[in-house]
């Protein structure tokens, strides 16, 4: 059947088996594969995106149901070489090690952020509970939001646009 | 990841609609919310549906918390997320909000809905026993007309409801009684888990805080086949003074009333133990909850 | 040794970007993962690729009476269907495990696991091929099943390991350490004798991230190309060519991302050869990714010992000697990724980190109807078993004297005279400070306040209770002659190069899956050529493009790796020297190295980075290479002298609600000592991690089966993992001793802190429950089996 969505800002409009996961639709046919899996049960989290600006776990809505609705993923973050203070605030806290629940974690931080731009630790706990790390033991993704609360502003791309050095040669 | 079988989708347009593509689908037709009892069910394929009628849409007519002369009225559509918010629902209801802190967690709580708790029917399942303890009834739709089920009889066993094949579930009504306040505890393993057993309870005293108990309810959850709520409690404690004896006395009651079973998540004595525990607990924080408030409502 | 705090608010002053060497720097990985620019094997999208997925057993054990795969080759999206019978006609259908036993690919004659694998099907997308799965018609004829391992020697149980001519029993294998007699005299001696039964029952690492490959076989070329979770790229390729036949430089493993490992990933699984074999059949890449069950289920499990402890001491405090004899459950085959002297990994080392005369261990290893595996999540090669039952000995001991249990440790901690320090097993400490550790963690955390607020509220009826944990390692494995992997000597090799340019490359064998190595080995090597950090890229995970080593586990990476990183840039540096003093026109011997320059010695002004000496070293002026190998490139194999020895003190704080036994932890208070620490954001991050594995694996995670071989912890939903709702703020702080055989001093610290804290964990909640007499529990102590406890009823766990 066919399915009309929005994602990161763009309308998508696709061809799909209606049993098709919104994780999947997003990752194989989309190929946005910045959103993960990792359970079969709805308990990990690491697929969480946002619907509509609410964070939903995709393993658990079949692609269709977001017929018609906004969904945003990890890529949607950065913006015109700009990182989103999420994504920096982890880079600068050590948020993430192995990356693989970071996705998920980003996108229920900048809704939390969105709806309370100045949570206590216990909000921040709150908000990612769904959510399994099995690397940080969760207290440096705390301090990872506390950072971008602090610094809500953009962040250029930590790498430049166009490779530096001199062109030419040897000087 | 595991995956379901194959399968049609229809979006339902209203909620005549969705029942009217009951009717026509048949068996093989279920209704889909926030699909986070269905959809698990559906991925390990223990649950097969032909069709799913997805009634995300209906937020108009299935998506409210509204007083309406003596009941509060909730949407089957109401998402656990706007139940653990809900500043109309905590007010005489705060069990609601004790409930939905510990059910499952932020992303599911978005989805999730209380119709969809209700008729999944699973023993262990918060909603259910909350809805018991305030002796809410149930409003069931068909093609013909609708008709409103106690508690009792909405919930009929492990999975099974009363609502039939061509119906839905479209709205839980809750009679709001003055002089009360109600609780609900809940022990689980780790957060966001079902519950290893849980109790709400309501309290309704006459003459305010330094009165007696008019009427008392229980409901106990994932500690037996059915959260029905327990009537020798409220045949108890009517009449009586509320203290922490009477609160101990309805606690021995629950733990004798359920039927629990020693699994993963605990012993049956430790469940029986905890319906005790937990209603002792509940109702004392519903009298609290009432000291606290002052003034009857 | 120092001791440094790190501090609770992110106060932190990061080593400036650009800057050489060791420090605190946010990772050179990070910028990727946070834009969701990781590329894990489930993102590899090859054009082609087909889809693999595994028919499993639903029976625990069982001869496959009928096998029909006519309806799954139908359907219209199957490319291929294969059974045992299939991969037996070219000699596939078994597979050498790590602990020279062999593992079946798909089943044959019997299943022996719930969840062994017995066909597979290659369709067009995932969905046709999990809908294919059940189009093939298996019967199954059901024999009875062990899943006890206390009776998996009695005389009428069944034989589970038929495939192996003339074996008539189900042990695995028997393994002993120690002096039994001397041990034995010990116990005669003493005083006071403790004994205690424990179980540390089956769990599992669960990475966020499963298992899974994308094979692509080119048969013209007859070059097979794997994308892997794999640990251990190069023994993987070395294995895999043992498998195929295909010598090693036709196999190309490519470790891309990986979500997580801690051990998960260490072994070969069925699955990657089925992969393999569903891209050879079908001439498409093949991927194949399991879903969480398949991961809980039939890949590696972690821990299921059940021990029997003794501990023997004089009336004063004095440990004379240590006793344990273990059942070990294998699981149906042995597939215990352990080196191969080593069947019950480093479990010897289980005298812990006190100084006593004797100790004597038994290990009694059986096979069962259950998954495979045994040594993972973080165990350190089974120290976090060893860990374990010495620390829950030792608080029992302090029960039974009725002294402080900080105060016994403190009698009996090896002294720092002491090091190095011989244990009664044969290991070789390094070095260490054990009291100074002690005493920092003691007031780190307020010792004497957090007993005097324990005695006023159990005065008030609650439950508070401090529990300690002081634990040693032994990682790095390892020197060559006596440790090996599958006949794979543990030595690691490293290459550094230094280009034209100045920037220099590091190629490493050693594995992250989130230990950071893209910036530690980045930061080691820069240290080492006064660069800028950012200047060195490290380069790892691709068998084509590193040199030969034996992957990422048991703590290696640091000892090992770090080891030869360090050196081959020593000896790029040493080149370096020769090219500058020809720039500088001194003597190599009046050239000197300092803060990333050389210069003349005693004339500051004549100096040189070592960039300069990168554009001349390629140059037409170069001197000659003195190992006539590459101008600024060296290459160590580092062959490790011996282990290192990371030690931990650790203190846990809990409250237990009276009334439901539930667990809360409050604190948990630490101090660790890895030696030298190259990054202390990614230290900590790996105490953090390991922390939260210990409150996971003492209050929640146990993989359990009933009595027909079911696994009852089959997904997350059962298997739990503990929340950021379950975890305190964590209280780490870190001293240095450095490792003295170590070229920077560094000892290792992945899972340090999953093999001391469960015992501080479960140590603390015993001592909440003194008051109701409770003297031991096994984990996991969920609610209620704290509850059960309480009430006199502490069963092991089923």
């Amino acid at each position: 059947m066919q399915v009309s969505l929005t994602v990161n800002g763009e309308l998508v409009v696709s061809d799909v088996e209606p049993r098709l996961l919104l994780v999947h639709f997003l990752r194989d046919v989309l190929g946005l594969t910045g959103t993960h899996w990792g359970c079969d049960t709805s308990n990990c989290g690491a697929c969480v995106v946002l619907l509509d600006g609410e964070p939903v776990k995709s393993c658990t809505v079949l692609t269709p149901m977001a017929g018609g609705h906004e969904v945003r993923t990890v890529e949607s973050l950065e913006q015109d070489n700009y990182l989103d203070p999420v994504q920096q605030g982890f880079i600068e806290c050590h948020g993430l090690q192995c990356g693989f629940c970071t996705p998920g974690m980003l996108m229920s931080a900048r809704a939390l952020l969105d709806a309370n731009p100045r949570p206590s630790d216990d909000d921040v706990r709150e908000a990612i509970s769904g959510q399994i790390c099995r690397c940080t033991g969760y207290r440096s993704i705390v301090r990872s939001v506390q950072w971008a609360a602090e610094h809500p502003e953009p962040v250029p791309t930590p790498e430049p646009v166009w490779p530096v050095g001199s062109a030419g040669g040897p000087s | 990841m595991q995956v379901p079988a194959p399968l049609e989708y229809a979006r339902a347009a209203s909620v005549a609609d969705a029942i009217g593509l009951l009717e026509r689908l048949g068996e093989g037709a279920r209704i889909i919310a926030g699909g986070h009892s269905l959809l698990p069910m559906m991925k390990l394929r223990l649950a097969t549906p032909e069709y799913l009628i997805d009634v995300n849409d209906l937020h108009h007519e299935l998506s409210y918390i509204r007083r309406v002369g003596s009941q509060l009225r909730i949407g089957a559509l109401t998402r656990h997320r706007e139940l653990l918010e809900s500043e109309e629902l905590v007010e005489h209801f705060p069990i609601f909000r004790d409930a939905e802190r510990v059910i499952a967690d932020p992303p599911v709580r978005n989805r999730g809905t209380l119709g969809g708790a209700l008729c999944q029917a699973d023993p262990s399942e918060d909603l259910s026993s909350v809805c018991t303890t305030l002796n809410a009834s149930c409003v069931i739709r068909d093609g013909a007309g609708e008709r409103v089920v106690t508690m009792e009889e909405f919930y009929r066993g492990p999975y099974e409801t009363a609502v039939g094949a061509a119906e839905m579930l479209t709205e839980v009504r809750i009679p709001i009684r003055s002089g009360g306040s109600n609780a609900y505890a809940k022990v689980d393993r780790r957060a966001g888990d079902w519950a290893v057993t849980a109790a709400g309870a309501a309290l309704w005293l006459d003459g305010g805080s330094d009165g007696v108990i008019v009427d008392a309810r229980v409901g106990l959850a994932a500690v037996g086949p059915s959260t029905t709520g327990i009537p020798a409690i409220s045949a108890a404690l009517q009449g009586r003074r509320p203290s922490m004896e009477a609160f101990a006395e309805a606690g021995r009651i629950a733990s004798e009333s359920c039927t629990p079973v020693t699994d993963g998540r605990g012993t049956e004595a430790y469940k029986r133990h905890l319906a005790g525990e937990l209603t002792r607990r509940t109702l004392a924080t519903a009298f609290d909850r009432i000291r606290e408030r002052g003034v009857s409502c | 040794m120092t001791l440094q705090e790190t501090t609770p608010e992110p106060t932190r002053e990061a080593t400036p970007p650009g800057t050489h060497g060791h420090g605190r720097r946010p990772r050179r990985e990070a910028p990727r993962f946070v834009r969701g620019r990781g590329r894990y094997v489930d993102d590899i999208a090859l054009p082609g690729t087909l889809h693999l997925a595994i028919l499993r057993s639903p029976v625990a054990h069982a001869r496959i009476a009928s096998l029909d795969t006519t309806a799954a080759r139908a359907h219209p999206k199957v490319k291929a269907v294969v059974t045992g019978a299939d991969l037996a006609e070219r000699g596939l259908a078994w597979m050498p495990t790590l602990s020279e036993d062999r593992q079946a690919v798909l089943a044959t004659d019997k299943v022996r696991f719930q969840g062994q694998e017995v066909a597979f099907v290659v369709a067009e997308d995932r969905y046709s091929a999990r809908d294919a799965l059940e189009l093939i018609e298996v019967t199954y004829d059901e024999l009875p099943v062990l899943v006890d391992a206390r009776r998996a020697l009695a005389e009428d149980a069944v034989l589970i390991r038929d495939d192996i001519p003339g074996k008539t029993d189900n042990l695995a294998f028997e393994w002993e350490s120690g002096d039994a007699d001397a041990t034995r005299a010990a116990f005669a001696r003493a005083d006071v004798r403790v004994v205690q039964d424990m179980v540390v029952p089956r769990v599992h690492p669960a990475p966020l991230e499963t298992c899974g490959a994308v094979a692509d076989y080119d048969r013209v070329e007859g070059r097979l190309t794997l994308w892997c979770t794999s640990q251990a790229p190069h023994a993987h390729r070395m294995l895999l060519a043992t498998i195929s036949g295909l010598p090693e430089h036709r196999i190309r493993v490519i470790s891309p991302d990986v979500g997580g490992g801690f051990g998960n990933k260490v072994p070969i699984y069925p699955g990657y050869l089925c992969a393999i074999v569903g891209s050879i059949l079908t001439g498409h890449p093949v991927k194949w990714v399991e879903d969480r069950t398949e991961n809980l289920v039939s890949t590696t499990f972690a821990r299921d010992y059940v021990m029997h402890g003794e501990i023997a001491a004089t009336r004063d405090g004095r440990i004379l000697a240590v006793r344990s004899h273990v059942l070990a459950d294998h699981g149906a085959f042995n597939a215990a990724a352990t080196p191969t002297k080593y069947p019950a990994g480093f479990y010897g080392v289980f005298t812990g980190s006190y100084a006593i005369e004797a100790a004597y261990c038994h290990v009694t290893a059986v096979h069962t109807n259950k998954a495979p595996g045994g040594v993972a999540y973080a165990c350190s090669f089974r120290i976090a078993e060893a860990a374990y039952l010495v620390e829950r000995l030792v608080d029992l001991l302090a029960a039974e004297l009725d002294l402080d249990p900080a105060e016994l440790r403190r009698r009996n901690l090896i002294p720092p005279g002491a090091f190095p320090y011989a244990t009664p097993t044969g290991w070789v400490y390094d070095s260490g400070d054990y009291p100074t550790a002690l005493e920092h963690l003691l007031e780190a955390a307020g010792y004497d306040e957090l007993r005097a607020e324990q005695a006023e509220r159990r005065a008030r009826g609650e439950l508070m209770g401090i529990g300690f944990s002081f634990f040693t390692e032994a990682v790095g494995a390892g020197p060559r002659k006596d440790m090996d992997m599958a006949g794979l000597g543990m030595a690691d090799t490293c290459e550094v190069l230094v280009h034209p340019t100045g920037k220099a490359v590091v190629r490493v064998s050693v594995q992250t899956q989130g230990q950071g190595h893209e910036t530690t080995f980045a930061q080691i090597v820069a240290e080492e050529l006064g660069m800028a950090t950012d200047d060195v890229d490290v380069v790892h995970g691709d068998t084509d493009l590193t040199p030969f080593g034996l992957g990422t586990y048991g703590s290696r990476s640091m000892p090992v790796s770090g080891a030869a990183a360090a050196l081959a840039a020593r000896k790029v540096r040493e080149k370096g020297r020769l090219v500058a003093s020809s720039i500088l026109e001194a003597t190599p011997a009046d050239v000197e190295w300092e803060q990333g320059v050389f210069r003349v010695k005693g004339d500051p002004g004549r100096a040189v980075t070592l960039a300069e000496v990168a554009v001349r070293a390629y140059g037409p002026d170069a001197p000659p290479s003195p190992d006539g190998q590459g101008a600024l490139e060296a290459n160590v194999c580092y062959d490790p002298t011996s282990l290192t020895f990371p030690y931990g003190a650790y203190l846990c704080v809990v409250d237990v609600d009276p009334g439901t036994g539930k667990v809360q932890v409050r604190r948990f208070v630490t101090v660790d000592d890895c030696g030298t620490r190259i990054n202390d954001d990614v230290v900590e991050g790996q105490i953090h991690r390991g922390l939260t594995d210990g409150i996971g694996l003492a209050l929640m995670e146990q993989i359990s089966f009933d009595e027909h071989g079911n696994c009852l912890n089959g997904s997350l939903m059962d298997y739990l993992i503990p929340t950021a709702l379950e975890v305190p703020e964590w209280e780490t702080s870190m001293m240095v001793t450095p490792s003295p055989h170590h070229p920077i001093g560094a000892k290792g610290v992945g899972e340090s802190a999953t093999v001391g804290s469960p015992a501080a964990v479960v140590n603390a909640v015993i001592d909440a429950l003194a008051p109701h007499g409770v003297r031991h529990a096994d984990i996991p102590l969920t609610p209620s089996r704290v509850w059960e406890a309480m009430q006199g009823r502490a069963e092991p766990p089923g």
